[in-house]
């Protein structure tokens, strides 16, 4: 079987397996699917760029992802003018005093001869610096969080359209994996491993307690739409009638209408993506990342820089997983800082890129679609498994109900088996590498 | 009187807190620091096995507690250990034969095999979900303190208590013991020297007819019962969740890092750093000030440097600023 044919048997695989959702559970449920699936496709591609292309080991997936969900509220909701004229400007003097003092010790260590003075200088600006800083955002944070509280008390975004938070959303990941990869890319892969291990949990961690950036824990929800409300859409005489003619009554064809936009707005992102990673892959660029991966030694005296180029990648991996979750929580038309979990979004994108096969954009986007799919099915068929074994135990058997309530953790269980089987016996994936 | 008050007050929140979860960290990085050292990654799945070894112990404490035994003051789950470190180590064997060992036979890269650890972790955190579920799970019984607060204010006549759980005495005591036999092994019996020789060199170690397997197996074993220690201490201390013994994973690899990985001397070092520093720089400090200081000059804030849900945010800092000012730790760990 030829790599062409087996690529369109396992996409067509996919396709079935979605179909098949439609027919026999629901067009909703397929669509969602569907949808979410997309989105992994996407961010399966951003960590196959760094591990694939470059050998990055990257696990604060979560943390970009968040990044990504932060910008829409940053960029999309209205902005709260009590909240900025209580304490707006101040706030930002106040961040912007702590940056100064940071970058004010960087130079010093740069700069300044070895010593005791440097050292004396160091921790002077470390310690004035953080006292000025508390002194400045501490008021301005408490006046901004007292402003209308229940439904604000926080600075709100920009109001601008929410479209626009998708690249803003790579931007700021891009920011971040800036700073990471400054510190952290030199240094062994277990400790960029350890290192974007922390950095996801601090980013989450900023999110769910700054409530003057997003309402932390509060949520927001709400979030405006790229498209059109189901309600809006039940409303319009044109959209019942042409719904009525497909033979659907005017809620389901509403739901199925915006969940098809969203489609239609991913494939979008996911083909433009692809296709640049595609071309990427194949350009001299593509090359120097695979040469620099294979042999960092050979690539370094070839005249490659290679701490340059993995910093280059490692920013570019992450912006696209930024792009994705600005995506998700464009999707999800909410922000939820508490439901970020290292397992769902770390760590499942990568048995996304490990099943699909490392180095293969078809790959991690076959991945991205499988493991989701198996992601979302594997709750309804561990419930039906677990309801065949216990069959035969008189109800209210303590086992038993033990065994039927714990089928909603078989995921975890079956994604750890599904990547430790893969790992050992096709270990390049579904779709290797060429 | 004023200083004596504050250096309790201290004690109280400050020291006794950081001595107990720093034990319980050393415990943790020790078992990543072995694995590092002998099988050269970094096991993602530590923080599971935990959660696993602290599960069984918890469940067969529940099944003492049913058949009404007891250790009197100290709580049931010291009985049950055994066990959840043998069911443990009977788990991470049978994991390191069908999974690790044939990753170890073809030489496979480190980064390999802790892709692979992902496997196992997903598996641990699944099972372990599975047979408790995700809730909180209280297991602790027997005397809870030591010494209360009011008895201390009663026998002393401070203004302040200090107030020391048994779980936290119990922590430091059992935590002596272990490290203490465990260096003892280390450095005086066959297996261990063994161990050491093939952590340092290991085809010198072949080359000298050392066993590699069986220096796996101990190590494994070894690694079992560590984790379990300490999650069961942890478990006894605060409460049982399986996420937040995912969660340690963090200060613990930061632990054995900051320490020097691959140095059991520097895992311990490493717990004590990240758990004194976390403790400290998350309390609020504006009573010990209030103590300390005139009373014109007493603060207004909490004088709390940084709020207590950004714990991680310590560890991951000095994390980093001892990898860049001495990336191989601060006792000379190795450097694959």
């Amino acid at each position: 079987m030829n790599d062409t044919v087996k690529t369109t048997a396992l996409f067509g695989l996919v396709a079935v397996l979605i179909l098949g959702t439609g027919v026999m559970q629901s067009w909703n449920a397929a669509l969602g699917i569907l949808n979410m699936g997309l989105i992994s496709a996407i961010m399966a591609m951003g960590v196959n760029l760094q591990w694939g292309f470059a050998g990055l080991f990257n696990v604060g997936i979560m943390g970009f992802v968040g990044l990504g969900g932060l910008a829409t509220v940053l960029v999309s909701m209205p902005p709260v003018p009590a909240a900025w004229a209580a304490g707006g400007v101040n706030i930002w003097i106040a961040l912007f005093v702590g940056a100064l003092s940071l970058a004010a010790v960087i130079l010093v260590r740069a700069r300044m001869a070895k010593g005791n003075t440097r050292a004396v200088v160091t921790w002077v600006l470390l310690i004035a610096g953080f006292t000025i800083y508390r002194e400045l955002f501490d008021p301005a944070r408490d006046a901004i969080e007292k402003v209308n509280p229940a439904l604000e008390g926080y600075l709100g975004g920009l109001g601008l359209p929410i479209l626009l938070a998708w690249p803003v959303g790579g931007l700021l990941a891009a920011g971040a994996a800036w700073i990471i990869g400054k510190t952290a890319l030199g240094l062994r892969s277990d400790y960029l491993a350890i290192a974007t291990l922390g950095i996801a949990e601090i980013i989450i961690a900023i999110m769910k307690n700054e409530d003057w950036l997003a309402r932390g824990v509060k949520n927001v929800n709400g979030l405006p739409r790229p498209l059109p409300y189901e309600i809006d859409l039940q409303a319009d005489p044109n959209f019942v009638e042409r719904a009525a003619s497909f033979g659907l009554d005017p809620v389901t064809a509403s739901t199925l209408y915006v969940k098809l936009g969203y489609s239609v707005l991913f494939t979008i992102v996911l083909l433009i993506i692809l296709f640049l990673m595609q071309r990427s892959l194949h350009s001299p660029w593509g090359r120097m990342m695979r040469a620099i991966r294979d042999n960092e030694d050979a690539a370094r005296a070839m005249g490659k820089n290679v701490t340059r180029r993995h910093l280059q990648i490692f920013i570019l991996g992450s912006a696209i997983c930024g792009l994705a979750g600005a995506m998700m929580t464009t999707l999800d038309g909410q922000l939820t800082p508490g439901t970020y979990q290292p397992l769902r979004y770390t760590f499942l994108i990568w048995v996304m890129v490990i099943v699909g096969g490392s180095g293969n954009n078809l790959g991690s986007v076959l991945g991205g679609f499988l493991i989701w799919f198996l992601w979302v099915q594997v709750e309804p068929f561990g419930r039906w498994l677990m309801e065949l074994i216990t069959m035969g135990m008189e109800p209210g058997n303590a086992l038993r109900e033990h065994l039927l309530a714990s089928a909603a953790h078989m995921r975890l269980l079956t994604m750890g088996l599904v990547m430790l089987v893969m790992l050992r016996f096709s270990p390049r994936g579904l779709l290797p590498e060429k | 009187m004023d200083i004596l008050n504050t250096l309790v007050l201290l004690a109280n929140f400050v020291f006794v807190p950081a001595i107990a979860y720093g034990s319980q960290l050393a415990l943790g990085a020790l078992g990543v620091t072995l694995i590092y050292g002998i099988l050269r990654f970094s096991n993602f799945a530590h923080g599971d096995t935990m959660a696993f070894g602290t599960m069984v112990t918890v469940l067969v404490t529940w099944l003492l507690q049913s058949w009404g035994v007891s250790l009197g003051p100290l709580p049931t789950a010291l009985l049950a250990l055994p066990f959840g470190i043998a069911v443990t180590a009977a788990l991470v064997l049978w994991t390191d034969r069908v999974v690790y060992k044939f990753y170890r036979k073809q030489k496979a890269k480190p980064v390999i095999l802790v892709i692979v650890s992902m496997g196992v972790m997903f598996v641990m955190n699944g099972l372990v979900r599975f047979i408790i579920g995700p809730d909180d799970q209280r297991f602790a019984d027997g005397e809870r303190f030591i010494i209360g607060a009011r008895e201390f204010k009663q026998m002393t006549g401070l203004d302040e208590g200090l107030a020391i759980k048994t779980s936290q005495g119990l922590t430091v005591v059992t935590a002596v013991l272990v490290v203490a036999a465990l260096f003892w092994f280390l450095n005086h019996t066959r297996t261990g020297k063994s161990m050491r020789a093939y952590s340092d060199n290991e085809d010198l170690a072949l080359l000298s007819g050392i066993n590699p397997e069986r220096v796996v197996a101990v190590t494994w074993i070894l690694v079992a019962a560590l984790a379990t220690v300490a999650g069961v201490l942890y478990g006894l201390d605060k409460s049982f969740k399986p996420f937040t013994y995912f969660q340690l994973l963090l200060p613990i690899f930061a632990s054995a890092i900051v320490g020097g990985l691959g140095s059991p001397l520097g895992a311990i070092a490493g717990g004590f750093v990240i758990a004194f520093s976390e403790v400290t720089i998350t309390y609020a400090w504006k009573k010990a000030a209030g103590y300390m200081l005139p009373e014109s000059l007493a603060p207004d804030g909490l004088m709390q440097l940084l709020a207590v849900d950004y714990k991680f945010a310590v560890s991951f800092v000095i994390l980093v600023v001892v990898l860049l000012f001495k990336p191989t730790g601060l006792f000379k760990g190795k450097s694959v």
